[in-house]
């Protein structure tokens, strides 16, 4: 029964207006626990427009604090919170943007060993973390969890992002069956603040899109990769398919 | 020999493979996703897949940063 107040239904009417989301819609975003890992340049669009959205549940993960060299991209954060922990920069911002969120905040890091107790209470995932590694234990721990999460990646002008439903769509690991090696990070060479904030505003509107459930997967297992790269200006999307003798492929 | 490469015209030369023109473009192969055709190329076919005549080519940089 779906039940929204008189608040809900002016804060939320631009949505419940769009085709396929409706009052329904609405709720199953009020219902859904998403997990937000990283809460840097991609984290910081994800979170804004996950609150903004009404996702009842947000976990907010990062064991980092504010430096003053993240606020050229982590638009979550300010000036005045250098020093502070992330989780707390973004509560702080998010709880004002739209205090029905019930955020929880996690300053851990997600490791091969913490992953599962820290991401089991969640829907989906939003896969946030600024490096390879991280990227692939989510991948792997999602897949073992049978969770869908986004995954995004930026460096430089470039990035690309994706959505992977569990024995549904291609993983990480059906396009690289291992890390990505000696690839430079955003340290090195730098990262323009409005890069994740596409890439990160893609995964937010993926998650939504799957929670009040516009989209379902393709029954061919094919899934898209989205590639951005700023300086030839280009937005291209490839369609990818699942590896048969991917470790995912014994996944129902 | 012409390709489409993302869209924009692009001239090659005949023989040149997936890894070629990667190393031309200065990417490094470990982290490209390459689709010619509508089909997504092995990583592992990379040194051996030659490009043809009015190719359709897609080149995605996998990057790790967040």
């Amino acid at each position: 029964m779906v039940h929204l107040t008189e608040e809900q239904r002016i804060r939320y009417a631009r949505n419940i207006r769009i085709p396929g989301i409706g009052e329904v819609g609405q709720a199953k975003l009020r219902e859904s626990r998403v997990a937000v890992v990283g809460l840097g340049g991609l984290g910081s669009p994800l979170c804004l427009y996950l609150a903004a959205a009404g996702i009842g549940t947000l976990g907010l993960i990062d064991a980092d604090v504010v430096e003053l060299s993240n606020l050229q991209r982590q638009v979550l954060h300010a000036t005045s919170r250098i020093g502070k922990k992330k989780t707390e920069s973004a509560a702080e911002v998010l709880q004002a943007l739209n205090p029905e969120v019930n955020l929880v905040l996690v300053d851990r890091r997600v490791t091969a060993e913490t992953a599962e107790g820290i991401l089991e209470n969640y829907d989906v995932v939003a896969e946030a973390t600024d490096n390879f590694e991280s990227k692939f234990l989510i991948n792997d721990v999602c897949l073992r969890m049978k969770k869908p999460f986004a995954t995004a990646g930026i460096l430089g002008l470039s990035g690309q992002a994706q959505f992977v439903v569990p024995g549904k769509t291609p993983c990480l690991r059906c396009l690289f069956p291992q890390v990505p090696r000696g690839t430079p990070t955003t340290a090195e060479l730098g990262v323009l603040g409005a890069v994740p904030g596409i890439l990160g505003s893609l995964e937010a509107l993926e998650i939504i899109r799957w929670v009040v459930g516009l989209w379902q997967p393709r029954e061919d297992g094919s899934g898209r990769l989205h590639g951005v790269d700023g300086v030839s200006m280009s937005l291209r999307t490839l369609t990818v398919r699942r590896r048969p003798d991917c470790g995912c492929a014994a996944i129902r | 020999m012409k390709i489409t490469l993302n869209g924009e015209m692009r001239d090659v030369g005949d023989g040149t493979t997936v890894a070629g023109l990667l190393k031309d473009l200065g990417f490094q192969t470990e982290g490209v996703v390459v689709e010619i055709n509508g089909t997504i190329i092995d990583r592992t076919r990379f040194e051996d897949t030659k490009f043809s005549e009015g190719d359709r080519v897609e080149l995605v940089r996998f990057v790790g940063g967040g």
